[in-house]
């Protein structure tokens, strides 16, 4: 599975890269959107410009967002008849999409119309994957040996990213998606009588082209609650694939596309190689443990040679759900196609780490950011360290650049920690919502779906999970009320424009300084050793970090099973 | 900032008709070739729609095939799993109280022997499949319910079975609707 994403990553790679060439011409669909919204696709902008113009789109995009969800329940396209949406929900929903998160504290069968599904959270994946790419080019030219002022234009990137990339990688998975189950068609649920003779019902709707972005684009939100474990969404074993290696095809194919517009692959392939030494790290405790099945359970006398199951479905095992935990924490997508909160504890643990260092090839476009602030750390250590002036790339890192890394590296910390234990200070003071906070926190004692170290996790992985904007959850937790809505919406928009304008920054102040060129008393950044350095500057930030917290949680649980 | 906002609404009104209508529409409208029409594939029985082919259903009774446990009760306008972790005590008593009512209900099988998935809630509630050896224990229970020999329902089983993707790929499954229709029509 892996393999054929790596297969199918380096020539997309070189595709996307030469779409992004700034030689290379706009195609006529192209020029046609560039005069209908009155761009100038010709002009590059400052980092700051730039800038100016992602946050301006993503308001625009909230505030419709937010207005179309207040009011479904009237609109068309809503054969449900499903009701429209409190506005801290609505809040929540809104960023949550325009972010690339997708947290869902609803269940789509019952929380959106299909003209809010098509029309907010199919739109959003879009646009946010888009800027996510876009944004990841803006600070390409920072690479580049010429000092310059401008840095592209973010239109020019949105656009093609949605154009060349998105919409017909969508259209393929939709099509193979559609073909083997999923549906598509704008009919409202239907109802059944079963062999047994219950009359039941069964949620429909227009879902394959929705599920395809889902995964190209790393959101992840799902059509049906139960995400990709609802046999609707991911009806076989096949289908599973197709999911897989559309999620994780991206994130590896932008790095590469990277390497071939800055022409160098060496670089190239020590980042890839430290992302996949992070990767496996990950998977393969998470594969292990699934494998050897609940031991609470063992306790009980039943051998589960097939693995936990709790949360998992049939069809995928327990290995492939594995994989898939992993590879949607590490990336951005956070679908599921197995209950997390039923994962083992050590596998919590690894679902955990890859949210917090989140750079693990990352969403899309946004991953590599990710990295890039670690890195921007790793080459002031090292340059500290062996008495050289920081560079990279023939550019000096200077106290400025250092200082905006390191409020990106912390601000995550902040995010999470701050969140958890906020939300563990309400649970303890107000178990019951009393007094004024009774409006603000509903029940906060009725939160938690599992008790002791495990509920503390829940907590921990919500947080978690809006920080790295990744979306997934440990669903048991009681979500959908005022204080999880705004707590997790605020740590959801820090959580993603923060570490893209950092970085984008830190870029566009590097583009306009001198290049020096690299020579023998340059630091290579294109060394194994470096790439060791990297991984241990990662490794420090994010155990240091997080540590207490990961103990207190699912490490706790871990060993209370032994 | 100013000269942002015309083009970033003009940009967005262009998308949504792109990646909101056109989109869906046409994936829609291909998928009206492929079984089921893009509404979901059915399972027919004399002509009467018993079920969706993709979506579990609840079989309790002792003469068919049982499917798993659900936390939504296979109620298909919702879905989840039960979200119970794996060391919470309440939810082990849960597992502990299934293993019981299996017993029960098959007398001489072997408790070591009972498949996870029996006595676990799957992932979205509609889980519409077993692995063959769920299967392959409930047949004494139901050779004896319907006066079948045990051979002739393996061998049902077996019928049913849906081997690993290119023959290596994934689990061996059995969908319980199907089986349990294919069960019926056994003389």
């Amino acid at each position: 599975m892996y393999g054929l994403t790596l297969l199918l990553a380096i020539p997309l790679g070189k595709y996307i890269a030469n779409v992004f060439k700034p030689e290379s011409a706009n195609g006529p669909i192209e020029r046609f959107i560039y005069r209908l919204a009155g761009l100038d696709s010709s002009r590059d902008m400052t980092w700051k410009e730039n800038l100016i113009a992602l946050l301006t789109i993503n308001a625009v995009w909230l505030g419709f967002a937010f207005t179309l969800l207040l009011i479904q329940g009237s609109l068309p396209l809503n054969p449900d008849g499903n009701p429209s949406m409190t506005p801290d929900l609505a809040f929540n929903t809104a960023i949550s999409f325009m972010v690339n998160c997708d947290l869902q504290h609803y269940s789509g069968e019952s929380g959106l119309t299909y003209l809010t599904q098509l029309f907010v959270v199919n739109f959003l994946m879009f646009t946010s994957a888009a800027t996510g790419i876009a944004s990841l080019l803006l600070v390409v030219r920072s690479f580049l040996p010429k000092a310059v002022d401008t840095v592209g234009n973010f239109y020019v990137f949105f656009v093609k990213a949605i154009t060349r990339i998105l919409l017909p990688i969508s259209f393929v998975v939709a099509l193979l998606l559609a073909f083997s189950g999923t549906p598509a068609s704008f009919d409202g649920k239907d109802s059944i009588v079963t062999m047994q003779g219950d009359t039941v019902g069964v949620s429909r709707g227009p879902a394959a082209g929705m599920i395809a972005i889902k995964h190209a684009g790393t959101n992840g939100g799902g059509w049906f609650g139960a995400n990709s474990a609802h046999p609707f969404e991911n009806p076989t074993y096949f289908t599973n694939v197709v999911e897989m290696v559309a999620q994780v095809l991206l994130p590896i194919a932008m790095l590469f596309a990277l390497g071939f517009l800055i022409n160098r692959r060496r670089f190239t392939w020590v980042v890839y190689s430290v992302m996949t030494i992070g990767m496996l790290c990950l998977l393969i405790p998470t594969l292990v443990t699934e494998f050897h099945g609940n031991p609470a359970i063992a306790q009980l006398g039943v051998i589960q040679p097939t693995g936990a199951m709790e949360g998992k479905e049939v069809r995928f095992g327990p290995l492939a759900s594995a994989y898939w935990s992993i590879v949607t924490t590490i990336i951005s997508t956070g679908s599921v196609n197995s209950m997390h909160d039923s994962s083992m504890a050590l596998s919590g643990t690894m679902e955990l780490l890859g949210m917090m260092t989140n750079a693990f090839y990352g969403g899309c476009g946004v991953g590599f950011l990710n990295y890039y602030y670690y890195l921007i750390i790793a080459v002031f250590i090292s340059g500290l360290m062996v008495g050289r002036t920081p560079e990279l790339f023939g550019r000096k890192v200077e106290a400025r650049e250092i200082k905006i890394a390191s409020i990106v590296a912390l601000l995550s910390t902040l995010l999470v920690k701050g969140g958890t234990a906020l939300a563990a200070w309400v649970y303890i003071n107000y178990p019951n919502g009393a007094g004024v906070a009774s409006d603000l926190v509903g029940k906060p004692s009725a939160w938690l779906n599992n008790p002791a170290n495990h509920g503390f996790t829940e907590v921990l992985y919500e947080f978690t999970s809006a920080n790295a904007n990744n979306g997934s959850g440990f669903e048991g937790l009681g979500d959908n009320n005022f204080f999880w809505n705004y707590a997790t919406g605020i740590v959801l928009i820090l959580g993603r424009f923060i570490p893209i304008i950092g970085p984008v920054a830190i870029a566009g102040l590097l583009a306009q300084k001198k290049y020096v060129p690299e020579s023998s008393g340059t630091l290579p950044t294109d060394t194994a050793t470096f790439g060791l350095m990297t991984f241990a500057v990662i490794l420090i930030i994010t155990a240091l970090s997080f540590f207490p917290a990961l103990a207190l949680g699912p490490l706790a649980e871990y060993f209370s099973l032994k | 900032m100013k000269n942002h906002i015309s083009p970033a609404i003009r940009l967005t009104l262009i998308l949504l008709v792109i990646l909101s209508v056109v989109y869906p529409i046409v994936v829609a409208g291909i998928a009206t070739l492929a079984a089921g029409g893009g509404k979901g594939e059915t399972v027919t029985v004399n002509g009467k729609v018993v079920g969706y082919a993709l979506i579990g259903q609840k079989f309790t009774e002792d003469r068919y095939f049982n499917s798993r446990p659900s936390a939504v009760d296979y109620n298909a306008t919702g879905s989840a799993g039960s979200n119970k972790g794996p060391s919470n005590p309440d939810y082990l008593k849960t597992v502990q109280a299934r293993i019981d009512t299996f017993l029960v209900h098959n007398p001489g099988v072997n408790k070591a022997d009972i498949p996870a998935e029996l006595v676990t809630a799957s992932g979205s509630g509609l889980d519409p499949d077993l692995s063959p050896a769920a299967a392959k224990i409930q047949v004494a229970r139901i050779a004896k319910n319907r006066n079948i020999s045990v051979e002739r329902l393996n061998q049902l089983v077996d019928e049913q079975t849906q081997g690993p993707l290119l023959g290596l790929l994934g689990p061996s499954t059995v969908n319980v609707l199907k089986l349990n229709v294919a069960l019926d029509q056994l003389k």
